[in-house]
């Protein structure tokens, strides 16, 4: 499986990722292995949050790279995840979103698991008698406990949920590390969560552009007004770029301004509308939250499949799910906290109004993302150019910089061999 | 329907009927500034996929609380808002009518929206159904409240124009 269509002569421009090969985001071998590699071995992926499923037997199906899964609440108050999959002829068992229930059971044999994913039943297992023959029947040797569904490993970490096919895999809180790990603290502190609903979408462009995004602090300030206009994100602003160690995972940490004009930062800009008035601006009726402690946002990349949202009072997971290399289901959860009053609930719904398929700073990434891809088909050799902030990799001070994306590009070559 | 409920008039149901048709036309028309001016002032519109509304989850994938809302939904429409343009056909069919004991209507209809890109396919791009409430508004029909409940499960890419 790692015999790639042709041989990859990929130009990165002297391994400093200040290039990224268009045929990374449009070659099928490369995906294949991105697959393999990134989300079924050696990584965590996102499955959920632990308030979608709050009650023993409750139930989400979700999915990990190419690969449905279901995320079950036990009645130890533990999870599991396995993989949606019958071990007997590989029917996908499970048709619910969610639901709740004390055993899978395959529609096609009734072969039955229980929460866990441990075979449990088969039927005629033993045969079937007639007369004084037994028909048919498993073979003696035939073990329910070889043949259960693909059970992963899981974690939870303050109300969130991770799941690997690879039971190796380093602990979640070594493989997030702790640059990157304080930023997940800071919004998932063991508060209980509430949730606020879904958000789905289908975007038509490879899934590494979305993680592209997410750690590209030098586009929010010129595609979307909103940001420009309102001062919520843009160039002149208090930032951190925050990496980790392997340059993999990032959080893009910023304070907001009063927005307006300023010759740096709007002169030339044209999304920068300075005579912009809100007919009804409860949509930005921002409240400081004490657990701020300063930022007004952090985006965090934890990579390969989730992205975390705090956007002011507006808080999201969103999920990266591949469907092959040109096109991607992103599926927002928004969320409060227990402690949150009707007031706080409002305003974080409110505020939902700019993030998401249809949102203010939001639907445009999606319509770039799509425009990118149909430039990289164009062509199978050329590279984008990745230069902002220099050519080095690692974390900065300020959001002038495109160091996040060659960082984690840096990460990629090594695992990908590429 | 409730049993109870006065009886609409016919006369009210062709009105009723006329400002669907209005509506569709004034968005497909790509009349947009005009949007605004079906809602009463203190309206509610809210498109929410169908999953939410059926979990009784109050995420809506847009959700506004007066007409000045809508016209800030304009501005970023045909000012702010990036976007591959497209045009879009309503198709509303089904109106369930039945009289609002508060005064007005409360209207049920099904709705596909298509989209057509330039040099594309045409698509489903959303398909759904209304579930609204209709005021005589000095005269005028006009939504006090629209939500657009969508079965699609995946929006694909973006959602730029009302629906």
């Amino acid at each position: 499986m790692d015999t790639l269509s042709r041989p990859l002569e990929l130009d990165w421009e002297t391994g400093a990722c200040a290039r990224v090969p268009y045929r990374l985001y449009t070659d099928a071998a490369i995906y294949e292995r991105e697959l393999d590699r990134l989300f079924y071995r050696n990584h965590w992926c996102y499955v959920g949050l632990t308030a979608e499923v709050p009650k023993t037997g409750d139930f989400k199906r979700t999915r990990i790279g190419a690969r449905e899964v279901v995320v079950t609440r036990l009645k130890d108050g533990g999870f599991s995840v396995v993989e949606n999959r019958c071990a007997h002829r590989g029917v996908q068992f499970c048709q619910k979103t969610f639901g709740t229930t004390k055993t899978f059971v395959c529609p096609y044999h009734q072969w039955s698991y229980d929460l866990k994913g441990n075979l449990i039943g088969v039927p005629f297992r033993k045969g079937v008698r007639q007369g004084d023959v037994v028909n048919g029947g498993m073979p003696d040797d035939f073990e329910l406990a070889s043949h259960g569904l693909t059970q992963l490993a899981v974690e939870v970490w303050n109300g969130v949920i991770f799941a690997s096919f690879d039971h190796d895999v380093e602990p979640l809180r070594d493989f997030v590390g702790p640059e990157v790990g304080a930023y997940f603290e800071r919004v998932f502190d063991g508060r209980e969560l509430t949730l606020l609903g879904y958000s789905r979408q289908r975007i038509p462009g490879n899934w590494k552009l979305m993680q592209e995004n997410i750690k590209d602090p030098y586009h929010p300030g010129l595609l979307h007004t909103w940001f420009v206009t309102f001062g919520l994100w843009r160039a002149d602003q208090q930032s951190q770029m925050i990496v980790d160690a392997r340059g993999r995972h990032a959080a893009m940490v910023s304070r907001k301004n009063d927005g307006g004009r300023s010759d740096a930062v709007t002169s030339g800009v044209t999304s920068f509308k300075e005579n912009m008035v809100l007919h009804d601006d409860r949509v930005l009726d921002v409240v400081v939250e004490p657990w701020w402690n300063g930022p007004t946002v952090t985006m965090l990349t934890l990579f390969p499949s989730l992205i975390v949202q705090q956007q002011v009072n507006s808080l999201s997971t969103r999920h990266i799910q591949p469907n092959g290399t040109d096109s991607f289901d992103f599926v927002w959860t928004h969320f409060g906290f227990a402690g949150d009053d009707a007031e706080m609930t409002r305003r974080r719904l409110r505020q939902a109004n700019l993030f998401g398929p249809a949102g203010y700073v939001s639907a445009d990434d999606g319509e770039v993302i799509e425009f990118s891809q149909r430039g990289y088909a164009q062509h199978a050799d050329l590279a984008t150019v990745c230069e902002l902030g220099g050519r080095g990799q690692g974390g900065a001070d300020h959001n002038v910089t495109e160091v996040l994306i060659r960082s984690m590009y840096g990460y990629y070559r090594e695992v990908m061999e590429l | 329907m409730n049993a109870t409920a006065p009886a609409v008039s016919l006369d009210d149901r062709l009105r009723i009927e006329d400002l669907y048709a209005a509506y569709a036309a004034c968005l497909d028309d790509r009349r947009f500034e005009e949007w605004p001016d079906f809602f009463t002032d203190d309206c509610s519109y809210r498109i929410v996929p169908r999953e939410n509304y059926d979990r009784g989850l109050p995420l809506a994938t847009l959700s506004f609380e007066s007409k000045g809302m809508l016209r800030d939904r304009v501005y970023a429409v045909t000012e702010t808002l990036f976007h591959e343009p497209y045009y879009t056909r309503h198709i509303v069919s089904g109106l369930l009518v039945r009289a609002d004991e508060g005064g007005g209507f409360r209207v049920q209809a099904n709705y596909v929206v298509i989209r057509t890109k330039a040099g594309a396919l045409s698509e489903v791009y959303n398909a759904g159904r209304y579930v609204d409430r209709i005021v005589d508004d000095a005269g005028a029909l006009r939504f006090r409240e629209k939500v657009c409940v969508f079965d699609s499960e995946l929006i694909p890419n973006s959602l730029i124009y009302p629906i």
